[in-house]
């Protein structure tokens, strides 16, 4: 390779930069030029664009070694997949650089939803030699006539933040994309572009590869970047662990501690797990230091996308102090002038804390340091439990979705309205992806019955019409239905939101429909740090105006609870074996955490890794019973449903549940018969999927997930966000259609397949099973302390949070804990 | 289905059926609201496949509600179909020539949108606003335009539209949703009688009459 044209005048341009290829760029290059594909593991803000983009032009120059700086209108080379829009102008500005410093003549085009028709058409006359396009518009462009012939021309398609998108619908298009333009460039020149991902370090590295490969028939290679980034975690502690909070999830209590954080670094990003508590912790901070007005900022999903843009430019500029954000700044370019991340509450999951942790100190030896601030006592141990799973590596698997038969209708419709599709020839390719190798011919039969002819047989006084059967060739003649169609691909399903503006004029964000349908006019709300005040709803726009009520609502989004990782759920447990046994090499938290510990213990015990714990605490509400798998709040919530389906059988007896990231309550209101010799039966593996079904509401389950699903295949038309609603007649509610479904068709694959997803993700059924067989191999303590503990503390507060306003909440966690005697 | 439920109004006897409609003994009169007719069709000429037996199952069961009162006068408070015309329609007027001797009425709803033609040629008579009937009066909505005039006599007024529903609580944070008939003092909302029809929460209050409608049977919420 080093004595290739190509490589040495990269080489020379970067020596003229005083750079030096990194070990991982240079491989990856060698690997292009050997015409392989394969994966590159880089974290972000080191070089990973220029290991595939600057490969891709190496090849170029070589191909081409006497006038490569003469070629123009190459036509479309490579074609940039990217997860966000906000990086899409960055990466693009930085490839324009080296080609324009390199005089070749490359065009490097967007393509987004962000796009003016102007420039589109530009593109389709001439298409840029590179194009930076979003999962949504890739398929957009498969939506054209005659896509093929933009796509011909081919060397590599990339797909940048490839861990973000496997594991989601969006990963889906992404493997359906490549397969259709790789299918497209064989046919027209018996060429098959390369395909490189590029992806963070996940548990499951390997098969991410492979799941993107999978198209391209080619084992492929994984390139990591060996960048050992020094991370610090620090927690917050709180003065007197005796004192705070034992349940909670605002930590508000301990706002004072990072006020001298802030003020001592540069600029800091304050990681906070949901949209309303963000924005009340941004209150907070202005409150304890007025001082910092000006120079803080909110940053959420629902803030207006100017203001968060403005936000951004002045994270890069340093202007800004410290911004309150959410999972909305995770991903995304770097700004360098951040020093300093704090994480308030849980992170959930290892990938994210790290994810957040890389947000800081982004000069290549400088460390990242994050803050942890517990939101209640016991929230120490995860900081514990991360620095653990940090130092192992021990990071969280993406795990792909397999068989969504939502996004392969959609799909099918893309193409028909487009140049129509072969099934047969289809068929093949739709196997080659990795999400539906495994689709039945009966499975492909119904979903082309489904589109052609409504999944039921033809009477004489059907309507039905979408897709059609053109002598073999399926196609869709609806120029309205085409348009319908366009409008509405992509797979991420959002609530339907509406746009909060002033009277006087003026954006403030968005904010869901249904928050605004609860609201009186007068009422005041928080949103973007502002208390406003409701007037009116006009045109599908919330008008509000400002408002300087000490009182106000903070909206409660709907989402958002994401639960606890298996990863950092194992750490958790294995972190609690120092609980029992202090020594000089504890961690900190747990040292902090010894009171706790200690009262733990007097009145229960605390459980070792290989233990399971179950109190049995009668109290005058009733006889409850506790149970800690810290496996995560959505598999206790299965677990708790299929216990007490169990006990249920022993005698007749019902149950109230509660549950969180670290175990599950049943209450009941006679005593629960479970000793030691049933409790082993209780947790049993066997016939557990039948169990769950019996006992879990599954079909209520279902129908929250039937309408994503139904959006996705296209049987709901959401309209534009914000616009007026469009297609009246054509209005159904989700809860609609899957009664009727459910009633009239109960096969159909959508309804099939939102089931199917609730097993896989919403119960989590092969993590819950994994759980039982570790319970099965443990030993199962029961204890029956006096009154509660502060383990079974954050659960049994979790349950009374649904009834109470969050302060009459603090104060009653205050009111109960002032009962219980510590020390 | 369960036996219907004498509701007495102005001492007039209203049966109120689990099929959501009801029967007007004295003038031998099946009142409903909001059939939708048309309404799979109209989805699935647009490309979204709803199961077509929805429609066949409407039908059914107006016709069964129609056998069993033996009534001879069908008032519809309006949205008797979905939106413009399809198969489905072409279907009912075949259908309608199986029942000429009924007489149809229609006070029109925002949704029947059809010619009106299509009206005569199914032999159905087109109310604009109201039909009055002695002291009773039958409107798609309670809104009465401004240069609206409701006769003094009208002591009772029957109305759709609005596919009431009502959510009632169980133990341990469960609710269900059904849809519901609603008697005020002055006036009673008709559930939807299209089972492709989803429900508008209403709330009772005090002396008024809720029928709830489950699985085919009435429940008298108290």
């Amino acid at each position: 390779m080093i004595h290739s044209k190509g490589y040495q005048i990269i080489h020379q341009w970067l020596s003229g930069k005083k750079l030096r290829p990194f070990t991982f760029q240079e491989q990856t290059w060698k690997q292009i030029l050997n015409d392989k594909s394969g994966l590159v593991n880089a974290p972000t803000g080191c070089g990973k664009t220029f290991s595939v983009f600057l490969g891709v032009l190496i090849r170029f120059i070589n191909e081409h070694p006497h006038d490569y700086k003469s070629i123009t209108n190459s036509g479309l080379q490579l074609i940039w997949i990217t997860p966000l829009r906000a990086l899409a102008k960055d990466i693009g500005r930085a490839m324009q650089e080296v080609v324009t410093e390199l005089d070749i003549n490359w065009q490097i085009g967007i393509r987004n939803g962000d796009t003016d028709t102007a420039e589109r058409n530009r593109q389709k006359k001439q298409m840029p030699e590179v194009l930076i396009i979003t999962p949504e518009s890739l398929h957009l462009l498969l939506a054209q006539k005659s896509y093929g012939y933009f796509f011909n021309p081919i060397q590599l398609i990339a797909i940048d933040e490839w861990h973000e998108l496997l594991g989601s619908k969006r990963g889906i298009q992404v493997e359906l994309a490549i397969t259709r333009i790789i299918n497209c460039c064989r046919k027209a020149n018996n060429k098959t572009p390369l395909v490189w991902g590029i992806s963070a370090t996940i548990g499951n590295l390997e098969e991410a590869k492979d799941v993107l490969l999978s198209p391209v028939k080619q084992k492929g290679v994984i390139i990591k970047a060996k960048m050992d980034k020094k991370i610090e975690v620090e927690s917050i502690f709180p003065d007197e662990i005796e004192n705070y909070p034992w349940a909670g999830h605002l930590g508000i209590k301990l706002a004072h501690k990072i006020i001298p954080i802030i003020q001592q670094s540069r600029t800091t990003l304050i990681f906070i797990n949901t949209r309303g508590m963000s924005e009340t912790w941004y209150q907070t901070i202005l409150n304890i230091c007025p001082d910092l007005a000006g120079s803080i900022a909110l940053h959420h999903g629902s803030i207006d996308m100017e203001l968060r843009t403005w936000i951004e430019e002045n994270l890069h500029t340093g202007n800004l102090k410290a911004v309150v954000c959410t999972a909305s700044l995770d991903l995304g370019v770097d700004f360098r002038p951040v020093e300093t991340v704090i994480q308030v509450g849980s992170p959930k999951g290892v990938a994210r804390f790290l994810q957040r942790a890389g947000r800081s100190g982004h000069s290549p030896d400088a460390i990242s340091k994050i803050y942890f601030l517990p939101t209640h006592s016991l929230e120490l141990i995860e900081a514990a439990a991360l620095k653990s799973a940090i130092q192992q590596q021990l990071i969280e698997s993406r795990i792909p979705m397999m068989l969504c038969f939502d996004v392969l209708i959609q799909f099918l419709g893309t193409l028909a309205i487009s140049d129509g599709f072969y099934p047969d020839e289809l068929l093949a390719e739709i196997r080659s992806t990795y999400c539906y190798q495994d689709i039945s011919n009966n499975e492909w039969e119904q979903i082309l019955h489904f589109i052609t002819s409504g999944g039921r047989a033809l009477n004489q006084y059907d309507d039905f019409q979408k897709v059609q059967n053109d002598n073999g060739r399926f196609v869709i003649t609806s120029r309205k239905q085409a348009m319908r169609h366009r409008l509405h691909i992509g797979t991420i399903v959002s609530d339907a939101m509406m746009k909060v503006k002033f009277m006087t004029g003026g954006y403030v964000g968005v904010i869901e429909e249904y928050f605004i349908s609860r609201l009186n006019p007068g009422d005041v709300f928080t949103l973007a740090g502002k208390n406003l005040e409701f007037i009116a709803i006009k045109d599908m726009t919330a008008l509000v105006k400002k408002s300087n009520s000490k009182k106000s609502i903070v909206p409660s989004w709907t989402g958002g609870r994401m639960p606890l990782s298996a990863n950092l759920g194992k750490k958790l447990r294995e972190t609690l074996n120092q609980a029992s046994g202090l020594n000089k090499n504890t961690e900190k938290e747990i040292k902090a955490l010894k009171p706790l510990f200690l009262l733990q213990k007097k009145l229960s015990h605390v459980p070792a890794e290989n233990e399971l714990l179950i109190e049995q605490i009668e109290t005058k509400d009733g006889f409850h019973l506790f149970v800690y798998p810290f496996e995560g709040r959505l598999v206790h919530e299965a677990m708790a449903a299929v216990l007490a389906w169990r006990i249920s059988r022993l005698k007749p007896i019902t149950f109230s549940f509660a549950m969180n990231d670290y175990g599950f309550e049943l209450l009941s209101d006679q005593p629960i018969p479970i000793d030691d010799s049933n409790v082993y039966e209780l947790f049993s593996p066997d016939n557990i999927l039948e169990d769950i079904q019996r006992s879990v509401n599954s079909t209520e389950m279902a129908k929250r997930k039937f309408r994503d699903v139904a959006v996705i295949g296209g049987l709901i038309f959401q309209g534009m966000p914000g616009e007026k609603k469009k297609a009246r007649h054509l209005q159904s509610s989700a809860s609609l259609l899957f009664r009727v479904f459910s009633d009239y068709d109960p096969g159909n694959l959508l309804l099939r397949q939102a089931y199917q997803e609730v097993f896989d993700q919403q119960m989590e059924e092969v993590r819950l099973r994994d759980m039982l067989q570790r319970i099965q191999n443990s030993k199962i303590i029961l204890t029956f302390p006096e009154q509660l503990t502060p383990f079974c503390f954050p659960v049994k507060v979790d349950s009374m949070r649904e009834d109470l306003s969050s302060e009459k909440l603090e104060e009653r966690i205050r009111k109960i804990q002032e009962q219980l005697p510590v020390k | 289905m369960q036996n219907p439920f004498p509701h007495i109004i102005e001492k007039n006897t209203f049966w109120v059926s689990s099929e959501r409609c009801c029967w007007w003994e004295e003038k031998n009169t099946l009142i409903l609201s909001d059939l939708h007719f048309g309404k799979t069709g109209h989805f699935r000429k647009s490309g979204i496949g709803i199961p077509p037996e929805i429609y066949k199952a409407d039908l059914m069961r107006l016709m069964a509600q129609l056998y069993f009162f033996k009534a001879d006068h069908l008032i519809i408070v309006g949205d008797f179909t979905h939106s413009s015309a399809n198969k489905e329609l072409d279907h009912f007027i075949k259908w309608r020539k199986d029942f000429s001797s009924l007489k149809i009425s229609l006070v029109k709803g925002n949704h029947d949108i059809l010619d009106e033609k299509w009206y005569s040629a199914a032999d159905i008579n087109i109310f604009d606003k109201s039909l009055i009937i002695e002291n009773f009066c039958f409107r798609h909505d309670l809104k009465v335009e401004r240069n609206e005039e409701i006769p003094e006599e009208v002591n009772y007024t029957f109305v759709g539209h609005v596919h009431p529903g009502i959510t009632l609580k169980g133990k341990g944070r469960q609710s269900l949703k059904f849809p519901c008939f609603y008697f005020t003092k002055q006036y009673c909302i008709l559930p939807a009688f299209s089972l492709f029809t989803g429900t508008y929460q209403v709330e009772r209050k005090k002396n008024e009459t809720v029928y709830a409608i489950s699985d085919n049977q009435l429940l008298h919420i108290l």
